[in-house]
């Protein structure tokens, strides 16, 4: 096995070692943080899709993340009350089940990606990084204005939503259903990645003239990658409303946005991993150096400037020395 | 029948025009080379078939269909397939995804492209980035058959490349005449090794064609006076 495997297997078992560890010291809030971990790690691993391997510096990926989230907050909010979402011209009712809340968040997630995709993959460079920022303020400053579901005070679930034969608000079980997910999203950003569409977007990446000239469309092979990306993320705010039972407006916000290219960037832009170790360096530091100083972000400013001066291919780039990001 | 016909393509780059009159006419099966000295249009040529470039005036028709307006993946679907200048393969691909990248439905897969050059093959699982001149070369031509051309265009495939990888390039031009239907238009300045391959040529002078004929009329005099030989 290469280095790169081995750091990535490493990673991949350090999250039910901690939970595990966590479980038997009787220390629930390492699971909580665990699986607050893998939930932005799945978040980490849609932006990848489009920023690794389309190389699509999406600003604003914050707005797939929040609906994901407000998807989770809206169906369970009319499931706590008893009131349904619309009568006419059917009648929808809310739902506490989280695989429905799921599929709801991923479709929604998919669409609003199709929409933001569509328009701002007609620009390329600083004007795209622009334009999915200002889709993201939009969203943001939508859900600000939406009193309906709590305004800028957000919208609070007072019992975490359910999974058949499963008791999620046991920690561990939790943990469990974040980690299946992200280990199958790893699983298949792989094979994304190793399949025709991911080799022609990562072709596209490199170059666009030549793609085209092989019969494809990079336009269309970037939109497809968005909208699977959006929906991955979307995927993963469902997961962290319901890890908080809270959605705000602060899921839609640029620096979320900005975090969760920040957990790529640590662990390296494009590596299959990256984000599990730029998600789990990023809690560990903000519970570490949180607890010193109200200002760590500080020192997390300085770790990436070192990352990105020093250590390009992230933190799994470093590690694994001269062997080429091709996990 | 010819499957590839330019008319009187004119073409330009911002204000400075490039081509002024470009024919040209290719038949299923049949090698044409495209020749002339530098900066004379045939990249620009090339372009324009391709549809990387917009022409200004005159037509393009591949398969009796105007192609004039489509963007360049279209043109690539009905058959166009591009071995460009300077090689430009996908730098951080192994040479396998840099084929399978480019695979579309048909005869050529990567068993075929092994067959025809079998140096690919033990190169695999290898960056295209470090490949020699030459490998990058065959990587190209492979990476343009996977998408099953019936028509394939090489922009100076052999320029700058060692004498045996250049003869291992032309026996590969010379299978593919002989082993496919497909037509081939050859753009390079080697006039002898040319005339191995070559049915027909069309000499380019400043932007317009100004000769074409079948390829062993390209006599002494015909050099001296359009390719400077």
């Amino acid at each position: 096995m290469s280095r790169t495997g081995l750091i990535n297997l490493a990673l991949f078992a350090m999250l039910p070692l901690t939970a595990g560890a966590a479980l038997m010291l009787d220390e629930p809030f390492i699971i909580t943080l665990a699986t607050k971990v893998a939930i932005l790690a799945l978040a980490g691993v849609g932006l990848n899709i489009a920023l690794g391997l389309g190389g699509l510096v999406s600003l604003g990926h914050a707005a797939f993340f929040g609906i994901g989230g407000y998807a989770m907050g809206i169906l369970a909010s009319h499931a706590q009350s008893f009131v349904p979402l619309m009568e006419t011209p059917f009648l929808i009712e809310g739902t506490r089940s989280m695989p429905v809340i799921w599929l709801v968040a991923v479709i929604a997630g998919a669409l609003a990606a199709l929409a933001i995709g569509a328009l701002s993959l007609r620009t390329t460079g600083v004007y795209f990084i622009m334009i999915t920022l200002a889709f993201g303020q939009m969203l943001y400053y939508f859900a600000i204005s939406w009193p309906a579901y709590g305004g800028e005070d957000g919208l609070s679930i007072y019992v975490r939503n359910g999974f058949p034969g499963l008791n999620t608000l046991d920690p561990i079980q939790f943990f469990g259903i974040a980690f299946v997910i992200l280990a199958l999203a790893l699983w298949g950003a792989g094979r994304l990645a190793a399949s025709p569409f991911g080799l022609a977007l990562s072709a596209a990446r490199q170059n666009e003239a030549r793609v085209e000239t092989v019969g494809l469309s990079p336009y269309r092979l970037r939109l497809l990658a968005f909208v699977i990306s959006g929906a991955v993320t979307a995927l993963a705010g469902a997961l962290f409303a319901d890890l908080n039972r809270f959605v705000s407006p602060t899921m839609l916000s640029w620096q979320m946005s900005g975090e969760i290219m920040i957990f790529i960037i640590l662990g390296g832009v494009g590596r299959l991993y990256g984000p599990v170790a730029g998600a789990a360096l990023f809690i560990l530091l903000e519970h570490v150096l949180g607890g010193l100083s109200d200002f760590w972000h500080v020192y997390l400013g300085l770790l990436l400037l070192l990352v990105v001066l020093f250590a390009r291919g992230g933190i799994i780039g470093a590690l694994a020395g001269r062997e080429v990001a091709h996990d | 029948m010819s499957f590839l016909k330019l008319d009187g393509i004119t073409a330009s780059y911002g204000p400075a025009q490039a081509l002024f009159g470009v024919d040209l006419s290719l038949a299923e099966g049949e090698v044409c080379a495209l020749m002339g000295r530098n900066g004379m249009g045939k990249s620009t040529t090339v372009r324009v078939i391709c549809r990387l470039l917009a022409h200004s005036g005159g037509s393009v028709t591949f398969n009796n269909r105007d192609i004039g307006a489509l963007p360049p993946h279209k043109a690539a679907r009905l058959g166009i397939g591009l071995v460009p200048e300077g090689r430009r393969c996908f730098p951080n691909l192994t040479v396998s995804e840099n084929l399978i990248a480019a695979a579309r439905p048909g005869d050529w897969d990567l068993a075929r492209v092994a067959q025809l050059f079998p140096r690919l093959e033990e190169r695999r699982d290898q960056m295209a980035v470090s490949l020699s001149g030459g490998e990058q070369q065959m990587l190209a031509i492979g990476r343009a058959l996977m998408t099953n051309p019936r028509l394939l265009i090489l922009d100076e495939a052999t320029e700058g490349l060692a004498p045996v990888v250049r003869q291992e390039i032309w026996a590969a031009v010379g299978r593919l005449k002989s082993e496919t239907g497909m037509g081939i238009l050859l753009v390079d300045k080697s006039i002898s090794e040319l005339r191995l391959v070559a049915d027909r040529a069309v000499i380019l002078e400043r932007g317009a064609s100004v000769w074409s004929g079948v390829m062993a009329d390209v006599n002494h005099a015909l050099a001296d006076q359009y390719l400077g030989v």
